[in-house]
């Protein structure tokens, strides 16, 4: 009794609430970068390896916006704008001349990108971080810490992305022509839906959303031209978890990896945390390849 | 009318291999000091990518994971050389090999489960995961500096030893590299290369005679992620220290590069690949100093759309037979 009451008290309850709160708001950035990863890949059977390079560029825009107009709702809807472009017209010059060749070749081609934008970067911008000024500076208090607002505003922020993106795939045309071209591709062009032109919307969707995320989570961190890798790998694993091409598998995977991230990095640093979320993608591949977050196939 | 055609064949094959490893061994003597360390170094690339070029070209597995088998061997080989002393190259070797293949048997064991694109995001992430590791492990590793060592002595067992030399340097990496050639080369042509083959042109079918798939690929897996420790454990000892940046997915990366630029499912094109990247680099460098990856980046992209086939590949049948 008395080793499970020490056992008990000496469990960091307010460590554990502060991490939970973290872990859900990164989920959140990571479930809109994912999203954006998730549905490329199931309309377009791309593996967006630039997908990380997209966010760090979005960020990028987003600091030289912010110190022009001092606006970040400005920066934040010009940058996703912008990316969005840019990603329109790399799969109209790179991905659009590989439709119909094996899959991988789509992944050699973003990975030329990704090595492109990323040097980029470094060129333009110089290896030093960056900052981005959040919009404003409340904060409330979380036991011993001042917990800034601005972060549970990003969570709702991504949360209301994730919203606006599903309920365009439900209701608009587009969206329709959308799913339709993920189900079947070759009847959807019958039906006269022009593919193409949705690969490249679909493509611009995600590179808008990745660009959006980059600036939302700019102000947590520097931005640098080498934090597309981290984002983009744990999309990956999100990906992988929450099942190949599912939106909503992907959205709980990612809160899911998320958290324990964030209840590991009480005891370990958090770059030892990331292990964790690469352990979870081990054992879903062990025990459940399709995804964790995913009805079990017949 | 079939064997005086095939007799001249391989006439001609052997011809061409003979000339191009005497011109390789030829070479240092004739080529100014950078210039050598320059091949020598395009021969050990050369080494990694054409390890992958088992996978990529002859079982139709993308590997993004290559760094963690050529780091480990480079590590491996830091270990005998760092706790070993007087440091010897053979034992250098052996750790390297143990090291790549303990690595290799556990990316192998998870990710031949999967396939495609699958594969080869589960490679990337199980090499990130050395690489944390061996990054962040700093008492054992040298955490982000890396280790240095002394470069071993050229050794026959028991018998003889030489400090190595450039020249030596050059002819034990070409002649490490050319063993590897051969051997991959009559594996490849042997019944369990055309398995391989045969997964990579219709795995559904291969299965469905009765071979077992997974197997198959755990074992090409394997023995592909020797060979890149082999290459890891050869720029070791070229260049006397081990660092996590080896291990980072870069090099992966410019590993599948090698291949795409050179021509898979071709062994040598790998090579010429690297030989290729490497010419790039050390031209563009020349203006665009560090960033010489955007313009090369381009000419990949460029590659991968109009010349899939790679520099060679108009050879590739011709390579194979």
């Amino acid at each position: 009794m008395e080793t499970v009451a020490e056992f008990i008290s000496s469990i960091p309850y307010d460590q554990i609430i502060i991490q939970t709160v973290n872990g859900i708001v990164a989920g959140m950035i990571l479930a809109l970068v994912a999203s954006g990863l998730t549905l490329i890949f199931g309309i377009m059977d791309v593996v967006n390896f630039a997908h990380g390079e997209l966010f760090m560029l979005g960020a990028y825009i987003g600091v030289v916006v912010l110190s022009a107009t001092g606006s970040f709702w400005l920066a934040l809807i010009i940058a996703a704008l912008l990316i969005g472009l840019l990603g329109a017209a790399l799969q109209i010059v790179t991905l659009r001349p590989l439709l119909g060749r094996d899959p991988l070749t789509t992944i050699l081609a973003t990975f030329g990108i990704s090595l492109v934008l990323q040097n980029y970067a470094l060129w333009q911008f110089g290896p030093v971080a960056r900052k981005i000024q959040e919009p404003f500076t409340g904060s409330f208090q979380l036991f011993y810490l001042e917990y800034p607002w601005y972060r549970l505003l990003i969570a709702g922020l991504s949360a209301v992305i994730i919203g606006a993106l599903w309920l365009f795939l439900k209701r608009s045309t587009y969206g329709i022509w959308i799913r339709a071209t993920t189900q079947d591709r070759v009847m959807a062009q019958a039906m006269g839906i022009p593919v193409p032109r949705v690969h490249t919307a679909v493509f611009a969707i995600g590179a808008g959303m990745a660009a959006a995320s980059g600036v939302l989570f700019g102000p947590l961190v520097g931005v640098n031209h080498a934090m597309g890798l981290d984002w983009v790998l744990k999309a990956f694993i999100v990906v992988v978890v929450g099942g190949m091409g599912n939106l909503g598998g992907s959205i709980a995977a990612a809160i899911f990896i998320s958290l324990l991230e964030s209840y590991a990095s009480i005891w370990v640093s958090p770059a030892q945390a990331v292990i964790v979320s690469f352990v979870v993608l081990i054992l879903t591949l062990l025990f459940r390849p399709t995804g964790l977050f995913v009805p079990t196939p017949k | 009318m079939k064997k005086p055609a095939a007799k001249t064949f391989r006439t001609t094959y052997w011809f061409g291999f003979s000339v191009v490893i005497v011109m390789l061994a030829a070479a240092p003597l004739v080529l100014p000091e950078f210039w050598r360390r320059f091949l020598t170094e395009i021969l050990i690339w050369g080494l990694l990518a054409m390890s992958s070029d088992i996978l990529i070209g002859y079982s139709g597995m993308l590997s993004f994971g290559h760094s963690a088998f050529f780091g480990l061997g480079m590590y491996g080989a830091a270990a005998a050389l760092l706790t070993v002393s007087p440091p010897n190259l053979w034992l250098a070797i052996g750790y390297g090999l143990v090291g790549a293949a303990g690595a290799a048997l556990f990316v192998a064991y998870f990710s031949t489960r999967l396939r495609d694109i699958y594969f080869a995001i589960t490679t990337l992430i199980f090499s990130q995961i050395f690489y944390v590791i061996i990054f962040t492990w700093t008492e054992v590793t040298g955490g982000q500096n890396g280790l240095t060592f002394r470069r071993p002595a050229l050794s026959i067992p028991w018998l003889y030893a030489t400090p190595f030399t450039n020249e030596t340097l050059h002819w034990f990496v070409l002649a490490v590299v050319t063993a590897s050639y051969l051997i991959l080369r009559r594996i490849t042509q042997s019944p369990f290369g055309m398995v391989l083959q045969s997964i990579r042109e219709n795995e559904g079918r291969t299965r469905a005679i009765g071979y077992p798939v997974e197997r198959y690929k755990m074992v090409a897996v394997m023995l592909s992620g020797l060979f890149a420790g082999l290459a890891g454990v050869l720029y070791a000892i070229q260049n006397r220290f081990a660092a996590p940046d080896f291990v980072y997915y870069l090099v992966s990366g410019e590993t599948v590069i090698f291949n795409v630029m050179g021509g898979i499912g071709t062994l040598v094109g790998p090579i010429v690949g690297a030989g290729f990247f490497l010419l790039l680099r050390e031209a563009f460098s020349r203006f665009f100093a560090e960033y010489y990856l955007i313009p090369v980046g381009i000419i990949f992209i460029a590659m991968v759309i109009f010349l899939p086939q790679g520099l060679l590949g108009f050879a590739r049948g011709w390579l194979n037979r």
